[in-house]
């Protein structure tokens, strides 16, 4: 048994790949959280689970006890007397046979009910960690890797649900199991309690100097693999770069360097973790051996300790093995408790992170107009209001939605320290195209970030309809926004689906319309099932082009009166571009439109161009206006280097 | 599968041998104890025999000290055949990986190779010294205490074989059932992960069309459905620990009763009753670790084959007998050339590829994606072999030449470049290994990439990130220029690697190699006009084929497609890429 668990306990080897070694500050109070989420949502389930664990060790308890009583009471006397009545000693197995009826039955209830709150409470915390995500701020997901927030689910979860379905319960019945042998032992003998009581201090002392041992090797371990996996990752993704250039033979060295530094110290640190098992087991064994010498002595010398008999004896000695047994577990459980806590201080930390604030109470709402005035209308009109509700003299007005956008001498930084946008000015009026260009890093994506709130600004304001964006409601804001990224994200479902995203209750009809107005609806439906093929992994099956197109028809069926598109046509060739290009058009007639580009070729006939430099706007005003300036703008458009580079 | 796994033990066969025995030695040091015990209550106790009891406790102790020894040397020798194992199971894996062509590495993905080399080899390290050290050790402690059961009563013995049979058959049949359900439950489990993974990465898209709500339905949905899939597959599994309790009770209350029995016949002893019971722990106790084995095999058998599938592929590509070593000069010739990535593919990605290029001519190809233009250019490096047709190069067949002589002569800038972690000055001498800071220097001056590199605070020495993350694209890409020039070769190719460059700076490279390398052949692929207009000749590739072949001139007169590109470039450099025109 000692060996399986030593096994199991270890950390495996590479499976979780440059996982530094856990550090917990405060190992209780989490464990405590986390014990409150069982206990909080299961507490029934829990009890029972306490129940079953008692009445367990107790049935074996008895049935350990009853080597004795079969010995000294049953058997002894029947040979002491010759006797031949067995009608006792059936009456005695009766009654321990209920007990380990109830046992069995104990550990039945156990595992059905654990499985409830194993996979309950797993499901609570999936579901509170996903909504919780949903929540967060863009701010999370820009500074996070999305592989970290990923092996929250997988791996963090799963080393939770190895310690609440098996760890917790194994402590549990540990404890219990260690307190009533104890006690038996104590009421059998107390000399070989205090015998047994030493060796298991023997033991810890054993298993603490081994564990320090293989820790410091599981560390050099970790650390090992964490290179040599870097080093496969970068070679494997530049396989080709590596034939290209001959390289095989210095990249094999460099492995073979790596490799053999591994195995050293995995060797080491497997090495000794795997002596904890058998040195625990012969230190058991030894204790037994001790227990049966000292204790055959005293039953042998009735002087001293009259009354302790050989069927005390052969209980006793069960004890002892039953004893040192869960103090093996709990030791070797250790491990993978602090794997667990490590994975559950990561959720909670996502789950305390602060979600996304709304403090803003301007409404969009469908409106009509009656008698002159606009009113809220419950149904779709096609017509927009901002609903905005006055607390001070508690009246409602309607003001309708045009898409002008302004910015105000806005300042923006991602963090405090560091700014990125400075005394930004412009204003877009409804219907209007802007453009904005400049290099990687001038600001461009950073300031489409700011009008749907994807951030917040610093300083300045800005408004939309001449409302300041923060009083008007995020879900609202973003509503009346629509976007199309540079990088495509599709999701898991069928072509129909994807569209549909951007309005829920569209008909067939409505995607449709959508599709043909993108130019999307000639190559959906050459798909092997038209708008029923499934997309899977981000839409692999489809070329950028497509995916692009898809995106813009999503955004087409949102019917947005502001769109932002950001480089959405970067990543295409020049003559996929011109049938996207087209699509976007024809998208953007009547809209105000944010585009950010890459070639100055697709925004020429902007309404108002502006060329962002660090963060600065430093030019702006049409494609004809800025190449009469012959500056930054002139100089990109001919081609000549600026002389500022 | 298993043959070719094995054959990678190599020098931990010793150890793989030893780890067994030794494993075996354990379990019969721990078997003896519970008979030497009957001796101490039967003959020490009843005999009134002090002497006996102090003589057997003696031998117990060396056998609890042999067991440990057995023990310590098992633990040594099979963590080193495991980790060893591994060890050489990932060498056999990257060495042979090193061997493969473009087409065996894309038959396996880039990921797919990592996990190979990682989780499986640890998935299969693990798998390997749980079997050394408990598969047999499990089967041996059973063997032994069910053998000792034997000597000391065969009646009372039969009641524990009766019990293995029983369990062994209820187990197997309960864990066939389970894992055919926690097959499923798995694969569902992967989705819900990666519609997380979709969420993480699309939240932009999630947040601007307000859908987290509709999210939050759709994952709880999802986590309902893996919840009900859970408890359904586990509850076929809870049956099993009760159970093993259970009848290891009932095996106790029978060899007490009929124990009880033959003890008062005079047909027992009572130590040899305790020996039972004790050895009813130990045959329980392998059953459960061949459970656990049992799951671990499964486990790993999928990662064994990942792992096999590596080791057996062969490269598809392979030198010569007699391999030409050097290329007389570059010029390239495609004769009838037809290419397939998919060789039971029926429509090829090249067909009817016929097309002469001088020594030191410079060629532009252009077309749109999809044309096959990489397609064209791999095939002259031997990157692939053609399907059909021939391609020479300097007057002889690829396939003739030795392929790393070939790959010297033939420098590619891929498409997808990468630069390795390291200094700037380490990446660019991939070129050439014994490079001179000044050719290294020189290089990069025609690459355009001296001035920011001598800009960085430590110049040629300034560490590149993995994957080169700390130098913006078009840095990354004049960087990779300079390392293909360093080879001097006769032949070099830009695949799109200009994209991200500002059109001044790729016409001042594009002007250096013209002045600086002029016997180089020169083949550009790019997306511009701009970038190839001024070659001497321009292949426009259509949907695999050459539509038209002819210089800037008489494109825009002949070609329709190249027309068309053209005007759609309007004002040519009007195309300018933002990035490091306005100051890198």
């Amino acid at each position: 048994m000692a060996e399986t668990k030593a096994i199991n306990a270890g950390p495996r080897g590479g499976a979780k790949r440059g996982m530094p070694r856990p550090k917990i500050d405060n190992p209780g109070k989490l464990f405590k959280r986390l014990m409150g989420y069982v206990f909080k949502f299961y507490p029934i389930h829990m009890l029972v689970i306490v129940l079953c664990i008692v009445l367990t060790v107790f049935s074996s308890v008895q049935g350990t006890l009853f080597t004795r009583t079969l010995i000294d009471s049953y058997i002894q006397p029947m040979l002491d007397n010759h006797s031949n009545d067995y009608g006792p000693l059936l009456g005695a197995m009766g009654r321990v046979a209920i007990f380990y009826g109830l046992g069995v039955l104990a550990a039945f209830v156990q595992a059905k009910v654990m499985i409830y709150i194993n996979q309950g409470t797993l499901r609570r915390l999936r579901e509170e960690l996903f909504v919780h995500m949903e929540s967060l701020p863009i701010k999370y997901f820009d500074t996070h890797a999305h592989g970290d927030i990923m092996s929250i689910y997988t791996n963090d979860i799963d080393a939770l649900r190895q310690m609440i379905s098996q760890s917790i319960p194994q402590l549990l019945s540990s404890a219990i199991t260690i307190v009533s042998v104890l006690a038996s032992m104590i009421v059998l003998s107390i000399p070989l309690t205090i015998v047994t009581l030493l060796m298991v201090a023997v033991m810890l002392f054993c298993s603490a100097k081994a564990t320090a041992s293989s820790g410091k090797n599981f560390v050099a371990q970790q650390k090992n693999i964490g290179e040599l996996n870097g080093f496969i990752e970068e070679m494997m993704t530049g396989q080709k770069v590596v034939k290209v250039f001959n390289h095989e033979s210095e990249a094999i060295e460099k492995f073979d360097e790596l490799n053999e530094k591994l195995f050293d110290s995995a060797f080491k640190a497997n090495a000794y973790s795997g002596a904890l098992g058998p040195i625990n087991a012969q230190l058991g064994n030894t204790s037994y051996v001790l227990c049966a010498i000292i204790g055959a002595a005293i039953a042998l010398s009735d002087s001293v300790a009259a009354g302790f008999t050989v069927g005390m004896l052969a209980s006793f000695l069960t004890f002892n093995k039953s004893f040192s047994m869960p103090i093996n577990q709990v030791s070797m459980q250790f491990n993978s408790i602090i794997m667990a806590l490590a994975g559950a201080d990561r959720i909670f930390k996502l789950l305390d992170e602060p979600g996304e604030t709304d403090d803003g109470y301007v409404m969009l709402v469908n409106s009509e107009e009656k008698d002159g005035e606009i009113v809220e209308a419950d149904h779709h009109t096609g017509h927009w209001a901002w609903k905005h509700y006055h607390k001070a003299d508690n009246t409602t007005t309607y003001q309708p939605m045009e898409g002008d956008v302004t910015f105000n001498d806005v300042d923006f930084g991602y963090t405090d320290e560091k700014m990125v946008l400075h005394n930004i000015v412009l204003h877009a009026k409804p219907g209007q195209k802007i453009a904005f260009v400049g290099s990687t890093g001038a600001g461009k994506t950073t300031i489409t970030n700011l009008i749907n709130r994807f951030y917040d600004i610093q300083d300045g304001k800005i408004r939309y309809d001449n409302i300041n964006i923060n009083k008007i409601k995020k879900a609202d804001l973003r509503r009346s926004l629509g976007i199309v990224l540079q990088d495509t994200h599709l999701f898991t479902g069928t072509v129909m689906e994807n569209i549909r995203y951007g309005k829920l209750d569209a008909t067939d009809e409505e995607v449709k319309a959508a599709a043909k107005l993108a130019n999307a609806h000639s190559f959906i439906k050459r798909l092997p099932d038209g708008y029923n093929t499934m997309l899977t992994g981000d839409g692999a099956n489809l070329s950028q082009g497509q995916r692009q197109l898809l995106a813009i028809a999503r955004a087409a069926i949102a019917d947005p009166p502001v769109l932002i598109l950001d480089e959405a046509t970067s990543s295409i060739d020049t003559r996929t571009e011109k049938i996207v290009q087209d699509g976007m058009d024809k998208l953007m007639s009547g809209r105000t439109t944010f585009v950010i580009a890459h070639r100055l070729s697709t925004v020429k006939n902007s309404d108002c161009i502006i060329v962002l430099e660090h963060g600065r706007i430093i030019e702006q005003g049409t494609h004809d206006e800025l190449i009469a300036k012959k500056q930054k703008y002139y100089q990109l458009y001919t081609g000549m280097k600026s002389e500022t580079a | 599968m298993l043959k070719t796994l094995l054959s990678q033990v190599k020098q931990y066969k010793l150890a793989s041998i030893l780890t067994p025995l030794c494993m075996i030695g354990e379990v019969i040091c721990e078997m003896i104890i519970p008979v030497l015990m009957a001796g101490i209550v039967d003959k020490g106790i009843y005999g009134n025999n002090m002497g006996y009891i102090f003589s057997t406790g003696g031998k117990m102790i060396v056998i609890a000290v042999l067991g440990l020894l057995a023990g310590l040397l098992g633990a040594y020798y099979g963590s080193m055949a495991s980790t060893g194992f591994a060890k050489n199971l990932r060498k056999a894996m990257f060495d042979n990986i090193q061997t493969f062509s473009f087409s065996n590495i894309d038959k396996f993905s880039t990921s797919g190779l990592v996990t190979r080399l990682t989780t499986d080899v640890s998935n299969i390290q693990n798998a390997y010294m749980v079997t050394l050290r408990m598969a047999m050790r499990a089967p041996a402690s059973m063997i032994v205490a069910m053998v000792m059961s034997f000597i000391i009563s065969p009646e009372l013995a039969r009641i524990y074989l009766g019990a293995v049979i029983f369990l062994a058959v209820v187990a197997v049949l309960l864990m066939r059932r389970a894992t055919r359900y926690f097959k499923q439950v798995f694969e569902k489990y992967d989705e819900l992960n990666e519609s997380v993974q979709e969420n993480v990465s699309a939240i932009r898209v999630v947040k601007a069309y307000v859908r987290e709500d509709y999210e939050n339905a759709k994952f709880k949905k999802a986590a309902l459905n893996i919840y009900n899939m859970f408890v359904k597959a586990e509850g076929n599994v809870v049956y099993v620990s009760p159970l093993m309790t259970g009848t290891v009770y009932v095996c106790i209350l029978l060899i007490s009763w009929f124990g009880a029995h033959m003890i008062v016949a005079g047909n027992l002893s009572t130590g040899s009753l305790m020996s039972l019971l004790t050895y009813c722990m130990s045959i329980l106790m392998s059953l459960m670790m061949l459970a656990i084995i049992f799951v671990m095999m499964t486990m790993a058998e999928a990662s064994g084959k990942r792992i096999a599938e590596v080791i057996e592929e062969k490269a598809d590509l392979t030198n010569p007998e007699n391999p030409v070593m050097e290329v007389a000069d570059g010029s390239i010739s495609f004769d009838h050339v037809y290419f397939s990535y998919n060789k039971s593919s029926d429509e090829p990605v090249l067909k009817d590829i016929t097309l002469d290029i001088k020594s030191g001519e410079t060629i532009g190809i252009i077309g749109g994606t999809g044309s096959a233009k990489s397609s064209l250019i791999n095939l002259i490096s031997r990157l692939y072999d053609v399907t059909d047709g021939s391609v020479k190069v300097g007057g002889v067949d690829v396939r003739d030449y030795d392929m790393e002589t070939l790959r010297d002569q033939v420098s590619v800038v891929l498409q997808k470049n990468v630069l390795f972690s390291g200094t700037i000055l380490d990446n660019l001498r991939w070129g050439d290994k014994n490079a001179t800071e000044e050719a290294v220097k020189k290089a990069c001056e025609m690459a355009c990439a001296d001035e920011f590199i001598e800009k960085m605070p430590d110049g040629y020495n300034t560490v590149i990130e993995q994957g080169g993350t700390n130098v913006s694209g078009g840095q990354r890409q004049r960087l990779c220029i300079a390392r293909a020039l360093l080879k001097k070769p006769r032949i070099l190719i830009l695949d799109d690697s200009t994209s991200a460059v500002d059109t001044a700076t790729d016409a001042k490279i594009r002007k250096a190699f013209a002045t600086m390398i002029p016997g180089t052949t020169k083949l550009i692929i790019a997306q511009r006009i701009s970038s190839v207009q001024d070659c001497d000749r321009i292949i426009v590739m259509d949907d695999g084929k050459i539509n038209g072949f002819a210089s800037h001139d008489e494109l825009l007169k002949t070609n329709e497609i190249y027309r068309e590109v053209y005007e759609s470039q309007t004002g040519v450099s009007g195309d300018a890429d933002f990035d490091s025109a306005s100051g890198q």
